[in-house]
């Protein structure tokens, strides 16, 4: 399902800005989650003030992150539970498989969960016997669908209610066909009465984390549907799976980001279900699982954070670089090709997959920064996405034509009088060219401009060249 | 002179230099930074802004050594390249009181990129220092430095503002252009939804991904369009053409001039940027 396809950002870019139906839904998209951010801060005064402290959490775990992962490993062991450290995707589905396997698992209730994603561990089961399925309602429409999710917070976001209604009409086979579909709740209800089987029969359930909290050795899990609580509690065997930059030191710090996060997200003060779970059932505890496995992901995390990328590792997945960036908003978030799109996953792809397959991310963008003026931990997007840029540059990944044009360019612009003489004489060429109109609808070796857009003509000769015969005034004049 | 100018307003100081800067001087000098786009492209804008810099009291130069400030180097990732434009661009814009352009995008890679280019060569980072402490968008100049109000301006036309994304995010600059629009006669100011939203120019972005860059003009010509201007105006000639010269395609009635031309009263003498819309699809040369 998670199938890679970054190469292909122009193929994808190219369809999913003809794609009517998407860009309808894109096109609501802005009203959604950035309007009711800006409500949710104008109610806290002290929003960036936690934005900094939560920072500087993120910031100082990221300095002593070896210590914090064995105090939590210490405390989940504590409590009864287990970690497993995996150092790619490949170690991190054996190991889920394993455990699976263990518990003589068929079926796997399975919450929302990005590194589950990034492993592909539905594909995973699937191809070993071992039934996944999403409780979360986003993934479970997409999972019906068979489709990637395109955001981090809302994997169904480029499905339009009557998309939902149709796929639930045709996987829902046994129900009637003439029901009507015509409200979200109707949806909700039909699909909640589906999962509650799933939940009552599964072996394993199989979640994300938020954070990792060293002192407890607790994971926290946000949602808004209850059913990561299902997914947790009912099965024998719970398995979280966690990427190792999850880690916070006190639960009290947890409360602080937590404070930012769905803010940040979804404009919520909070999400309707915060839960810290700590180890498997006590002897006395009514319900919970007999068996807590953590599972902790590196996957080049640990090359991320001795790099110059290091803190895009603050990142908490909050979404909030992917609602307000207008990228993202004109194009959608299959059309990155991988998991993580926006701002967030341009930075974090090349980090994880490498920057050979993912060399559009980085460049894909504006760097307008709209992304860090929103991001809760004040991650510098704009900054990180110029530097996978220069490490391309380095690498000689960024394309020959553009870096010989460069070259060529900047050898004029550190020439100012070879480049006044290019531009006295390209000044004056387009103008003339320009004709009565001011402007061109087509221009050799601009078609990138000119194709969808006019070139505005210039106004005549330069200003450089008109300053030099300005008759003197009150100015300093010439240098 | 006005002697009030010397302590600046601290509620509409967006840069934090001025917290520590020395009184402006009377007459203060200030380095003219022309940008490439508006030396080639618009030089109106570039004489507007010398005219409001003259009227607010201020002595002009324009250094020869200057071309470009090199963002398009910097930003494709070419670091080596930025670093020497920048060092040329830094010898010739030492010396003088302000450094003030017509752009916010060039005068953030001036202010927050230079220094950030030279953090491995301390000696080169203080010169770059130097200069970012004294450089500044130039409606923010007037505004914060010199407290200046246009005199004069008339300009009879429902106007909507864009903010470009480095003038505001990099050097929070917002309310600067609308305080000194808000003295110019005749003109109406709408503001639309997105006006803080990128317009899809991003210098070499908007012909390397021209179809990302278009879908995104397009929505920011179709929300000013619905905020019932017919004329947009801004700080940075890079989104102005950008958004000129989809609107000349689309035959969308918006017509673009930098926001110095209005201030300076010379908008009703220059066309607006990419040729009036008189209603036409466009069409000009081929
Ligand atoms: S980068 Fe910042 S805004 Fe984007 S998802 Fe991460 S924390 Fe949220």
């Amino acid at each position: 399902m998670s199938q890679i396809k970054t190469e292909r950002f122009r193929e994808n870019t190219r369809s999913a800005l003809a794609d009517r139906q998407l860009q309808a839904v894109l096109g609501k998209f802005a009203d959604g989650f950035p309007v009711k951010r800006a409500q949710a801060i104008a109610r806290l005064p002290e929003f960036d003030a936690l934005r900094d402290a939560a920072r500087d959490i993120k910031n100082h775990v990221l300095e002593n992150l070896g210590p914090y992962l064995e105090q939590f490993e210490a405390q989940v062991i504590a409590s009864g539970g287990q970690v497993h450290w995996c150092r790619d995707a490949e170690e991190a589905r054996q190991t889920v498989l394993s455990i699976c396997k263990n518990a003589d698992a068929r079926t796997v209730t399975k919450s929302k969960s990005m590194i589950g994603e990034e492993v592909d561990i539905n594909d995973f089961l699937e191809d070993n016997g071992i039934e996944p399925v999403e409780t979360d309602l986003g993934e479970y429409i997409i999972q019906l669908r068979r489709e990637p999710p395109s955001h981090i917070i809302a994997p169904a976001i480029h499905l339009s209610k009557q998309q939902v209604a149709e796929t639930f009409r045709e996987k829902h086979a046994d129900r009637a066909a003439d029901r009507s579909l015509e409200s979200p709740r109707v949806m909700l209800d039909e699909a909640r009465e589906e999962l509650r089987e799933q939940f009552l029969g599964a072996d394993v359930g199989l979640s994300g984390a938020n954070m990792l909290v060293a002192e407890t050795g607790s994971i926290a899990t946000v949602s808004n549907e209850g059913n990561i609580e299902l997914t947790c509690g009912l099965p024998r065997v719970h398995i979280a799976m966690a990427s190792i930059e999850k880690i916070v030191p006190t639960l009290e710090d947890a409360a602080t980001i937590l404070r930012v996060l769905a803010r940040s997200a979804t404009g919520q003060d909070m999400s309707v279900y915060t839960s810290f779970i700590t180890g498997p059932r006590r002897p006395d505890d009514l319900d919970g699982p007999e068996e807590f496995h953590v599972v902790l992901l590196d996957n080049g995390r640990t090359e991320l954070l001795a790099s110059e990328f290091r803190d895009i590792l603050r990142c908490i997945r909050c979404g909030a670089c992917i609602n307000h960036c207008p990228v993202y908003e004109a194009i959608g978030g299959h059309a990155y090709g991988w998991i993580y799109p926006g701002p967030m996953g341009a930075v974090l792809t090349p980090g994880l997959l490498g920057m050979e397959t993912t060399q559009h991310h980085p460049n894909a963008s504006t760097l307008c920064g709209r992304c860090e003026s929103v991001c809760p931990m004040r991650i510098p997007l704009p900054d990180l996405l110029r530097k996978w840029r220069t490490r391309q540059f380095g690498a000689e990944i960024t394309p020959t034509a553009s870096r010989y044009g460069l070259k060529v360019w900047a050898y004029f612009a550190r020439h100012p009088h070879l480049y006044r003489l290019i531009t006295k004489t390209g000044a004056i060429f387009l103008f003339a060219a320009g004709g009565r109109k001011r402007r061109f609808r087509h221009l050799p070796f601009a078609g990138g401009w000119t194709d969808a857009r006019d070139l505005p003509a210039p106004q005549g000769r330069s200003f450089m060249a008109q300053w030099r015969q300005r008759p003197p005034r009150r100015s300093g004049g010439r240098l | 002179m006005c002697c009030c100018r010397a302590a600046p307003l601290p509620s509409r100081c967006s840069n934090r230099a001025m917290d520590h800067a020395p009184p402006v001087p009377d007459t203060p000098h200030v380095a003219l930074f022309v940008t490439c786009l508006v030396d080639l492209m618009r030089p109106s804008t570039g004489f507007a802004a010398v005219k409001l810099l003259e009227d607010a009291g201020c002595r002009v130069s324009v250094p020869d050594q200057q071309t470009c400030c090199g963002q398009p180097a910097y930003n494709a990732g070419d670091r080596k390249d930025a670093r020497k434009i920048a060092r040329m661009t830094i010898g010739a814009l030492e010396g003088f009181d302000y450094v003030v352009a017509p752009s916010g995008s060039c005068a953030g890679m001036i202010k927050v990129h230079y220094p950030a280019l030279f953090a491995d060569d301390p000696p080169m980072a203080k010169r770059a220092e130097a200069v970012a402490s004294r450089t500044w968008e130039l409606t923010a100049f007037l505004v914060d430095v010199m407290r200046y109000k246009p005199m004069g301006a008339q300009f009879d036309e429902q106007v909507t503002y864009h903010d470009s994304c480095s003038g505001l995010r990099e050097l929070g600059v917002k309310q600067q252009p609308r305080a000194l629009l808000s003295d110019v006669e005749g003109m109406a100011l709408s503001e639309g939804d997105s006006a803080e939203i990128c317009c899809g120019f991003g210098g070499l972005f908007c012909v390397k991904y021209p179809d990302i860059s278009v879908a995104m003009v397009d929505k920011k010509i179709d929300d000013m369009v619905s905020t019932g201007a017919t004329v947009v105006l801004g700080g940075d000639l890079g989104c102005l053409m950008n958004v000129a010269g989809r609107a000349r395609r689309r035959g969308v009635h918006i017509d673009a001039w930098h926001v110095a031309e209005v201030l300076a009263g010379m908008a009703n003498e220059v066309e607006p940027i990419g040729g009036d819309s008189d209603g036409n699809s466009g069409g000009g040369a081929d």
